[in-house]
């Protein structure tokens, strides 16, 4: 268990300077930036205290926040991602996830991938639209958000490759 | 009451959520109110220190194109001095005894932002460099933004590409002025609207601050004229103007303190009241 905690920790912090001295520094295009520090959520053992869960995914967000200047656009999306997280589950991985069987990094390509889109896409809506928090531009958050989403999910699959331990 | 508890205890997920959603909602609205405190800045002690030792680092990588731009700052400083020199006698310069409008003080840019909607940077001078909000701040090139939050040892700067900021500039040529805004799109050009349609605009026109404010003084560049059109009501122009500063590479700027900034506020604020 403490094994556990220290990983997580370690992970929060590691995902969090990656994407602030890293990943925020990437625009594609002028205007794409990929938001990988959501695969700590993505990634949160699945059999867990969803009260814990949810103020870690908070404080997660706000530090991305307290780096961005951005208010609570990370925060907002954070939690919401980490409250919608159980249902994804449910739906990507059925049954398996009933059982509490279900680890993200032992899974089938397909189900993963559906898991990751749903979560990623969310969290962007979330960020976006709070981030331009005008709705007169849904399109354009429509458009930030579908971007910004593909890229995200592009990058956090090859990071799960590469980091995947082999057997 | 048994019930109610019960309530709270089979949502209390939900509750959570609820709660720490609106505290979020709550940061992002403070976030768009235009100077007031805030809790959320990256001018604080864990983020201003990283900021600093990531830009120790990364600062090497643009030495050259700085030092160019110094040179270039340097050079035409002295001409203006020389030309200054030869105007008045130097003996009746003395600095001392010039009252000064306006204080710039240089400052190094550790965290800077371009691709949002609402930009921001972060300056390695705060409170203890005599910054505080609501001071002007400017490269050799043209104007980068407005000082927002203040820590003891960093600032947090509104960057003009912000769909909040909004600036008074004035056309160089005929002096007619208005208000620089930025829609988020690019983010080397902005939009100058409320320029009544009698104004004569041309193609190239220089674009500089007005002096209207209490925050830049007058003359410091913006950028050119790149393109115009009428706006819906055919009333008023909306002016794409290209920014002189490159936004997307700005490591060293100053910030103007304007010295007598207290005595035109209360000035004005004595004046309205009347």
């Amino acid at each position: 268990m403490n094994n556990q905690i220290f990983i997580q920790t370690v992970r929060f912090v590691a995902l969090v300077l990656a994407q602030v001295f890293v990943f925020n520094k990437i625009d594609l295009f002028g205007f794409i930036s990929p938001y990988i520090y959501v695969l700590f959520i993505l990634l949160y053992p699945v059999v867990t205290n969803q009260i814990q869960f949810i103020f870690i995914s908070f404080l997660l967000g706000l530090s991305l926040d307290f780096f961005g200047d951005s208010g609570g656009i990370h925060a907002a999306a954070c939690l919401t991602a980490a409250y919608v997280r159980p249902f994804l589950l449910k739906f990507a991985f059925g049954v398996s996830y009933e059982y509490n069987t279900v680890k993200v990094s032992n899974t089938q390509f397909g189900s993963r991938l559906l898991y990751f889109t749903l979560l990623i896409v969310i969290h962007h809506l979330v960020l976006f639209s709070l981030e331009i928090f005008n709705l007169e531009n849904i399109l354009y958050i429509l458009k930030f958000a579908l971007f910004s989403s593909v890229f995200t999910i592009l990058i956090s699959m090859v990071i799960m490759v590469i980091f995947s331990r082999k057997k | 009451m048994q019930q109610i508890i019960n309530f709270f205890i089979n949502n209390k997920n939900f509750l959570l959520f609820l709660v720490l959603f609106s505290l979020s909602v709550f940061f992002t609205i403070q976030s768009h109110s235009y100077h007031k405190s805030k809790f959320v800045t990256s001018a604080n002690f864990v983020s201003g220190n990283l900021y600093s030792w990531s830009n120790n680092v990364s600062s090497y990588f643009g030495l050259r194109t700085e030092n160019e731009k110094l040179l270039e700052e340097n050079s035409r400083l002295r001409n203006q001095l020389q030309k200054l020199e030869q105007a008045t006698p130097l003996e009746t310069l003395d600095s001392t005894m010039m009252a000064l409008d306006y204080i710039v003080r240089p400052a190094e840019v550790i965290n800077n932002s371009y691709s949002k909607t609402n930009n921001y940077l972060t300056l390695k001078a705060g409170r203890k460099d005599s910054i505080s909000p609501e001071m002007g701040v400017i490269t050799s090139k043209g104007i980068v933004g407005i000082v927002d939050q203040v820590s003891t040892n960093f600032s947090s700067v509104m960057s003009v590409l912000n769909s909040k900021s909004s600036i008074s500039v004035m056309l160089k040529a005929s002096g007619h002025f208005g208000s620089l805004v930025w829609d988020g799109k690019d983010p080397r050009r902005m939009q100058l609207i409320d320029i009544a349609r009698l104004a004569p605009v041309a193609v190239g026109d220089t674009v500089t601050t007005d002096g209207r404010s209490t925050i830049f003084p007058k003359g410091i560049l913006v950028g050119r004229v790149a393109d115009f059109s009428l706006d819906q009501s055919e009333n008023f122009y909306i002016i794409e103007v290209e920014l002189f500063n490159d936004m997307t590479r700005t490591a060293n700027v100053y910030i103007i303190e304007n010295t007598r900034k207290e005595e035109i506020i209360t000035l004005e604020a004595a004046s309205e009241n009347e």
